[in-house]
């Protein structure tokens, strides 16, 4: 739109912290540039501070110290321009139960100060496939619906900046993939776009950048495609039909572990290296006479990855 | 200023209200009857006038308080304390609107609801006995400024309360008794005078006694003094919220 100004970063946060009433410090000291119209996951476990560094950059939460601008504007003395510039979608599922779906969007629309759109509206319902439950109150909803209501609403304005918050947590496969869809034809549109997420998959799949955060700090930010490379390691395992004692001379190129009492054998491999080995491994073991019942692969999860980072550092 | 927010805000309190518009009007329109079957009829019938007036009518304004207090307080106060329950306040402090035209959104809903309903029971009292109206635009004053004042109180009520107890609790133990007390059945005059004294700590005692004299002409104390305690009331719930709007007082965390 016209009116938008360029900015460097679209959100900036410089050291940031939060200390909640109660006495506990949830973010230390954050820092983060998020650029214009890239897709960036900010990644970590439960209760690492993602939800609280979310709402106070939407005005939900005050800092305790820091500041935080959003699409150029300070969130403290532009709050209007900044806001403006901004939808979230919460964690949890709230909404009101009473509503119609198009009442609740419109509500939305104006409440962010935006003249009535009906024509606008009509499309964000329909590329949501909500478009023929806008008459239906938000209680008849299923779950995954009441989701994409969410994300309507915080689409109603024609913000730059969207923030979502955990949107597949307790989302089947389907509405996952719709979801991963959706956030890239907004990026297309050149909305920024920040989630949150505990899964390494999802923001491998979807970010350009990746932030971790945990205990309330961002421990690193860098490109999903460097990061992957550096931690994305996987393991196929392998349930064999009988038990191993040891590792065959044969297979000991390989990096094989035994598990389960030689009931499982782990084989560790880069799945973003040219070849993961896993064919000529595979041919190995026919030839070595050693049969599986069930093969599937593990990522590292992000208990793995929190290990290898503090692992790194100390 | 951004007067579409306002404008949603207020939208979305009506509608609520409109969408129960039975329960909201049956249930004040039901009472009042039976006020007027009770007092008016029943017993009013063997009571002598007070100042020149029939006691029917004498209760009217009073019983148009006692609605125009309650309506306006739970209206208010469950205005913002369900989104602060339900979660969907998030929408609310993320917005780009100022306390002010939060304020003016969910006070002025609610002043709104509670002076239709105001005039269904006026509506109502006509049904039941006869009466005029001296000085009919004080009498739109004093509804304007009590329905706001008690608003704004219900608004606070709504921030402060944290589980529907809370949310009851004062309506019930202060605002009911100050209002029965506050001489919407009684001229006060007609109290011993040690508890005529005590009376005058009621403030409720002006807000009826001012609205009353807009019907009649009579007053149990001084307009002009009926309007500044009305004034200072109304003064005392904005400085409020404004505390609770700059500290974020239950709102924010
Ligand atoms: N209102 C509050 N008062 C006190 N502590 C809080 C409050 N809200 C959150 N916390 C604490 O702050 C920490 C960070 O919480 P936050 O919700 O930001 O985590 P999160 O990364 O979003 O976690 P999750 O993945 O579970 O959503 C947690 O330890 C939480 O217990
Ligand atoms: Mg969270």
């Amino acid at each position: 739109m016209s009116t938008q100004t360029a900015v460097d970063s679209m959100i900036s946060v410089k050291n940031l912290s939060k200390v909640y009433a109660s006495g506990f410090q949830a973010l230390k000291d954050i820092n983060l540039e998020i650029q214009p119209g890239e897709i960036f996951a900010l990644l970590g476990p439960n209760g690492a501070g993602k939800t609280t560094l979310i709402s106070i950059i939407c005005g939900i939460v005050n800092a305790s110290s820091g500041q935080v601008q959003a699409a150029g504007y300070d969130i403290q003395r532009d709050y209007r321009s900044a806001r403006q510039a901004i939808g979230l979608v919460p964690q949890e599922l709230s909404t009101d139960m009473f509503e119609k779906v198009w009442s609740t969007v419109r509500f939305s629309r104006g409440l962010f100060g935006k003249a009535p759109n009906d024509a606008y509206l009509e499309q964000v319902l329909k590329d949501l496939t909500l478009w023929d439950k806008k008459d239906n109150t938000i209680m008849t909803l299923s779950g995954g619906m009441k989701r994409r209501v969410m994300i309507a609403k915080a689409l109603a304005h024609e913000p730059r900046i969207l923030f979502l918050d955990e949107p597949t947590a307790g989302v089947d496969v389907e509405l996952r993939r719709e979801m991963w869809a959706l956030v890239r034809k907004l990026r297309e549109t050149g909305v920024t776009v920040i989630l949150t997420t505990h899964y390494i998959e999802e923001a491998e799949e979807m970010a350009d950048r990746i932030g971790i955060i945990n205990k309330g700090q961002i421990m690193l930010v860098e490109q999903t495609r460097s990061l992957m490379k550096k931690l994305g390691k996987k393991e196929l395992i392998l349930d064999l039909a009988h038990p191993l004692a040891a590792i065959p001379e044969a297979l000991q190129s390989f990096q094989l572990s035994l598990e389960a009492d030689g009931h499982q054998l782990l084989y560790h491999f880069d799945d973003q290296a040219e070849s993961t080995g896993i064919p000529l491994l595979l041919k190995q073991l026919a030839e070595a006479g050693i049969d599986f019942r069930d093969l599937h692969t593990r990522e590292s999860s992000l208990e793995d990855i929190f290990v290898q980072l503090i692992g790194g550092r100390a | 200023m951004n007067w579409y927010g306002v404008k949603a805000i207020y939208r979305f309190e009506l509608a609520r209200f409109f969408r129960t518009l039975f329960q909201s009007i049956a249930s004040p329109v039901i009472s009042t009857s039976l006020y007027f079957i009770v007092f008016g009829s029943a017993i009013g019938g063997r009571m002598s006038e007070i100042d020149g007036i029939s006691y029917g009518a004498f209760i009217v304004p009073g019983l148009m308080m006692l609605t125009i207090l309650t309506e306006s307080i739970s209206n208010a106060s469950f205005g913002i304390y369900m989104p602060k329950y339900s979660g969907t306040i998030y929408e609310i402090l993320s917005a780009p609107v100022s306390a002010l035209e939060i304020v003016l959104g969910y006070v002025g809903a609610a002043a709104t609801k509670s002076l239709i309903l105001g005039c269904i029971i006026f509506a109502t009292a006509k049904f039941f006995v006869s009466f005029s109206v001296l000085h009919p635009l004080w009498m739109l004053a004093f509804l304007v400024l009590t329905a706001l004042s008690f608003s704004l109180f219900g608004f606070i009520i709504g921030v402060w309360a944290d589980g529907f107890e809370k949310l009851q609790i004062i309506p019930l133990m202060i605002i009911t008794p100050l209002t029965f007390l506050g001489g919407s059945f009684y001229s006060i005059h007609m109290l011993p005078p040690f508890w005529q004294k005590v009376t005058l700590f009621n403030p409720i005692v002006y807000l009826i006694s001012g609205f009353r004299w807009s019907f009649y002409g009579i007053s149990d104390v001084g307009v002009g003094i009926s309007l500044t305690m009305t004034g200072v009331f109304l003064l005392l719930c904005s400085l409020t919220i404004w505390w609770i709007f700059k500290t974020g007082y239950r709102l924010k965390r």
